[in-house]
């Protein structure tokens, strides 16, 4: 079961149970943010995008301190899967369960636009259904989605493969011109040391149907969805 | 507590509140006796021109409003409409102008958030807003800045509702340096029976407070700032903006609906403009009883607030309910849930009074209806301009044809009316609730209808804005004949079937008889459209008096048509889809180039008739396009509009993700630059795999159509049947201009 995380002022919360449930049929339910526990039998958590809190203060940084997400953290700490998408992967990062932050755009505007990226791992709970150097077209829409991290750390997450995702041309070589946010080293998606903690600027919720945004979103999630599976049935 | 003294009523105040000698002689005999400040406040406003409608209302009763499908008209938050199934659509149009002028960021982000509360108010969850912005020549550094202010706004406040912004239109003309327009649409989707109406009955049931606090913040938005027109001084009314909060309006959509669903609201209403005062005296008088208010109670974000203050102030995200009695601590706790404010403030009573309360004692005791229902209707003279005969000349054969046809599609495609507006839409959230099959920038929006608890359906709901207000200066009837039908031909253009619309008037001062007379004129050209396009008119609002320093806007009606599209799978794009279709050219170019944009760009006029408009060869051609897209003979359809034929088939190239060219040849026996420039209504540009078919049922159907070309390759080739082309350019080179027209003026500032 997938528990998709409602903030007040989350606004993808109910597109990416509907990713999951309508479109990849796995059993998906959103999860009250004042919640201390999650739903028992909980296999994946989706932190969806939206505007948490307003986004007052900074992106995530009040939804950090929501009761559920101590659970998510113990969750996380157990190994299970967390995806963060867009203001869900500003909440992981603000809670430290991802490395870096996202800041301002640098052109300073929210953008909302289909965007290519490059899968620069084949990871087994995030991009197991891809291959690498496959190019997906995503919309992304946010105004603080440029991911900053120190050029140390920055290749630490080179060297362990913890860079999941590029911003790319459709031919998938990644150039300053296909950045649409100023994120260093063109990063759109993010991963933990240990692998099953995930989080990315597109959104893969909006692109799960050929007439509405395409399908290469299930990709991402199809993924997380594999992965689930595999966990419910080992547990 | 130091409570400031009230001032004291009387006519020179009355006067100062923007009210006339003779709305004072009726207050005094409505009350018999002279009102309290409070009370004087409220009849202020209740009686604004932006409330009461008091100049437009003789107009207004003459739209058509009723079908079988309409299962709400205007006098509510918003038209409802059925779309079958038990499903139905709640819609409206508003402006925010004389705010959105004044502080642009905040004046249209509370537009929105006002637009979105007339739609959650009814019960509907908002899945689709659209806008309508119109501002002066970029040249000047202050409309950079207002354009930049009022898209922050729009997308700031939208963006974090969770409502996405799928389309609209933004023009520029120097009659909007001293008045923009900023209209703002919003659709939602409800069930039938879960239907919500401003009603505040049942006796002794109790009347609850939602939301936010109240401060001190747009108190005489309404009636000092929408009510009157602008000059050099109205900057200093920048504290009647008020200031919006898109977290919280978003906390409240869920909130109330939430509590909608339990079937424990009587009745509810947001505070809009005029804000405690309005919401209270409609929904009384909407159920024809009365209601008691406690001001003690209401939650208040600053200190010493007067009864005065607490009744005219239009804070943000704030909405007044009626509860069952004995629901009121159960819908208490969800708004609670919410982080939102939840206060029972009075009860409803059966006297027909508006009884307000502050510190125990009785600050405003009066009848509800001579407030709301019998307030002043009047009937303002018009007098046709002494210069409408002049604008409207234009003598075609003396004027300069156009030398330089390939410079005149470049300079058109460069022009910020014409060219893309992705600088503006890339800053809204477009897919929110993931329902958008066509966003920003075609012709019209559609987007998918989903269940609320996220079942997807068949039905798809076709949206589009639209008005060109040079014609309606030419001609203000023609000009909104015009709006309508091509409002409802952009939704055709999908394959939907139109609906009904919505409408928004901007016009200037109405005490002028010329201003009125062009208001006469744009709603009878309304009435006449709506009627012949079956498109009744279900909600609207009436903006006057933008004018600035004595200079009035053109007249701005906008009109937003709603369609409907079932199965949503099947539909038309706006831009050519693929290679190899033919081109078919629907409906009939006439040598006409009155108030085109072509003659306002290459020859600095804006004269002569605009376009002929024929309501029966729209009525046709749109039942033609829902057709012939349902049988699959149309795979591409666009509207031919402001730039003409050239433009419209650049559109069609360039506009796609993927870029597709075309070979045309057009029919000589027109001058050139009329058939690739000139504005005749009623024309689509159809691609078609099946073309011999599509004309077949065209013709069947009383539309001419014509074969003109095929799509394919990386060039648009636009020429006589015979000899050198007139126009043969690049698609890159096209894409480069008309994409950069709008970032190379503001990134240069």
């Amino acid at each position: 079961m997938f528990a998709v995380v409602q903030f007040p002022g989350s606004n993808d919360d109910r597109d990416a149970r509907f990713a999951l449930k309508s479109v990849l049929g796995a059993a998906a339910e959103l999860v009250w943010h004042q919640r201390a526990e999650l739903p028992a039998g909980t296999q994946a958590v989706l932190l969806p995008g939206g505007f948490s809190y307003g986004d007052y203060l900074r992106c995530g940084a009040m939804a950090k301190y929501s009761p559920i997400m101590a659970a998510v953290n113990r969750f996380a700490q157990a190994g299970g899967p967390v995806l963060g998408v867009c203001n869900g992967f500003q909440v992981l990062c603000e809670a430290g369960l991802l490395p870096g932050v996202l800041v301002r755009n640098h052109h300073l505007h929210f953008v909302c636009a289909f965007v290519h990226v490059r899968v620069e791992r084949a990871v087994p709970i995030f991009t197991s259904r891809a291959r690498v150097g496959q190019v997906l077209r995503l919309p992304i829409k946010h105004g603080e989605g440029a991911y900053c991290v120190p050029p140390e750390q920055l290749d630490e997450l080179e060297r362990s493969g913890q860079i999941v995702l590029r911003y790319c041309e459709p031919d998938g070589s990644v150039t300053p011109a296909a950045n649409p946010n100023g994120a260093v080293a063109n990063i759109a998606g993010v991963r933990n040391a240990r692998g099953n903690v995930m989080g990315l600027m597109p959104h893969p919720e909006h692109a799960v149907e050929p007439a509405i945004g395409g399908t290469d979103g299930l990709v991402i999630l199809g993924s997380l969805v594999d992965a689930a599976l595999r966990r419910g049935v080992g547990a | 507590m130091t409570r400031a003294s009230e001032p004291k009523v009387d006519f020179a105040l009355a006067l100062a509140h923007g009210l006339t000698p003779d709305e004072w002689t009726s207050i005094l005999s409505i009350l018999g006796r002279p009102p309290s400040f409070s009370e004087l406040g409220i009849f202020s406003v209740m009686w604004s021109e932006h409330c009461s409608y008091k100049s437009s209302k003789k107009y207004l009763r003459r739209l058509p409003s009723r079908a079988e499908h309409v299962l709400q008209g205007p006098g509510e938050n918003a038209g409802c409409v059925s779309i079958g199934d038990g499903l139905a659509v709640v819609f409206k149009i508003e402006s925010h102008n004389h705010p959105s002028f004044i502080e642009p960021r905040q004046g249209a982000a509370t537009g929105v958030g006002g637009i979105l509360r007339d739609i959650f108010t009814m019960g509907a969850r908002p899945i689709a807003s659209l806008d309508s912005l119109r501002f002066g020549p970029l040249e000047d550094p202050k409309h950079r800045y207002l354009l930049d202010g009022v898209v922050e706004g729009i997308g700031g406040y939208g963006n974090s509702v969770g409502v996405a912004t799928v389309g609209g239109e933004t023009t520029f003309h120097e009659c909007y340096r001293g008045n923009i327009v900023v209209n703002a649409f919003n659709l939602g989707l409800v069930r039938e029976e879960g239907l919500f109406l401003a009603k505040a009955a049942g006796l002794g049931n109790p009347v609850l407070y939602v939301g936010s606090k109240t401060g001190r913040d747009g108190i005489h938005g309404a009636s000092l700032l929408a009510s009157a027109e602008f000059d050099d001084s109205s900057q200093a009314k920048r504290p009647t903006v008020q200031v919006g909060d898109p977290f919280t309006e978003k906390c409240l959509i869920e909130a109330c609906l939430e509590a909608m669903a339990t079937g424990g609201i009587v009745g509810i209403q947001d505070m809009g403009a005029a804000g405690l005062t309005c919401s209270s005296f409609e929904m009384a008088s909407n159920a024809g009883t009365g209601i008691e208010l406690d001001l003690d109670r209401v939650p208040q974000r600053e200190t010493n607030m007067t009864p005065y203050e607490l009744l005219l102030s239009e804070s943000q995200e704030r909405m007044l309910l009626v509860a069952a009695a004995g629901q009121e601590s159960r819908l208490a706790e969800i708004f609670h849930r919410w982080g939102l404010e939840a206060v029972v403030v009075g009860r409803v009573t059966d006297d027909g009074r508006m009884r307000i309360r502050f510190h125990g004692k009785h600050v405003v005791d009066i009848p509800v209806d001579p407030v709301a229902k019998s307030s002043p209707e009047l009937d303002r003279p018009v007098r046709e301009p002494a210069d409408l005969r002049e604008r409207q000349k234009l003598d075609l054969p003396s004027l300069a044809p156009e030398a330089d046809l390939p410079g005149a599609l470049a300079a058109l495609l460069d022009s910020p009316n014409l060219g893309s507006k992705a600088w503006i839409y890339r800053q809204y959230d477009q897919l929110v609730q993931g329902n958008t099959v066509l966003g920003p920038g075609g012709d019209a929006a559609l987007v998918r209808v989903k269940l609320e608890d996220g079942t997807p359906t068949q039905k798809g709901l076709a949206l589009a804005v639209d008005c060109n207000p040079r014609w309606c200066w030419l001609d203000p009837y023609a000009g909104t004949l015009a709006a309508v039908a091509e409002a409802a031909r952009n939704v055709a253009c999908t394959g939907a079937r139109p609906l009904a619309l919505t409408n928004c008037l901007n016009f200037g001062n109405p005490e002028k008889p010329e201003i009125m007379w062009e208001f006469a004129e744009a709603t009878r050209g309304l009435a006449d459209a709506a009627s012949a396009l079956a498109t009744p008119v279900v909600s609207g609002n009436v903006s006057f008096y933008n004018e600035n320093s004595g200079r009035a806007i053109h007249p701005t009606p906008t009109i937003a048509v709603v369609g409907l599209l079932e199965p949503w799978e099947r539909h038309a794009t706006s831009f050519f889809s693929a290679p190899g279709r033919a081109i078919v050219l629907l409906g009939r170019t006439r040598e006409e180039l009155g108030g085109s944009e072509w003659l306002a760009l290459r020859r600095g006029l804006e004269a002569g008739h605009p376009p002929a408009v024929d309501l029966d060869h729209e009525r046709r051609l749109a039942g033609l396009l829902h057709a012939a897209v349902a049988a699959g003979l149309v795979t591409s359809a666009h509207d031919v509009a402001r730039g003409g034929l050239a433009v419209a088939l650049a559109q069609c190239a360039i506009a796609g993700a993927t870029r597709i060219g075309a070979e045309v040849a057009l029919a000589d026996g027109i001058r050139p630059d009329a058939l690739l420039f000139g504005e005749s209504t009623g024309r689509v540009i159809a691609t078609s795999a099946r073309a011999e078919e599509l004309v077949a049922m065209a013709r069947a159907a009383g539309v001419p159509a014509l074969r003109i070309g095929t799509t394919g390759g990386a060039r648009l080739r636009i020429g006589p049947p015979a000899g050198a082309a007139w126009i043969d350019a690049a698609l890159v080179d096209l894409h480069a201009i008309w994409s950069r027209a709008l970032p190379r003026r503001l990134e240069a500032a």
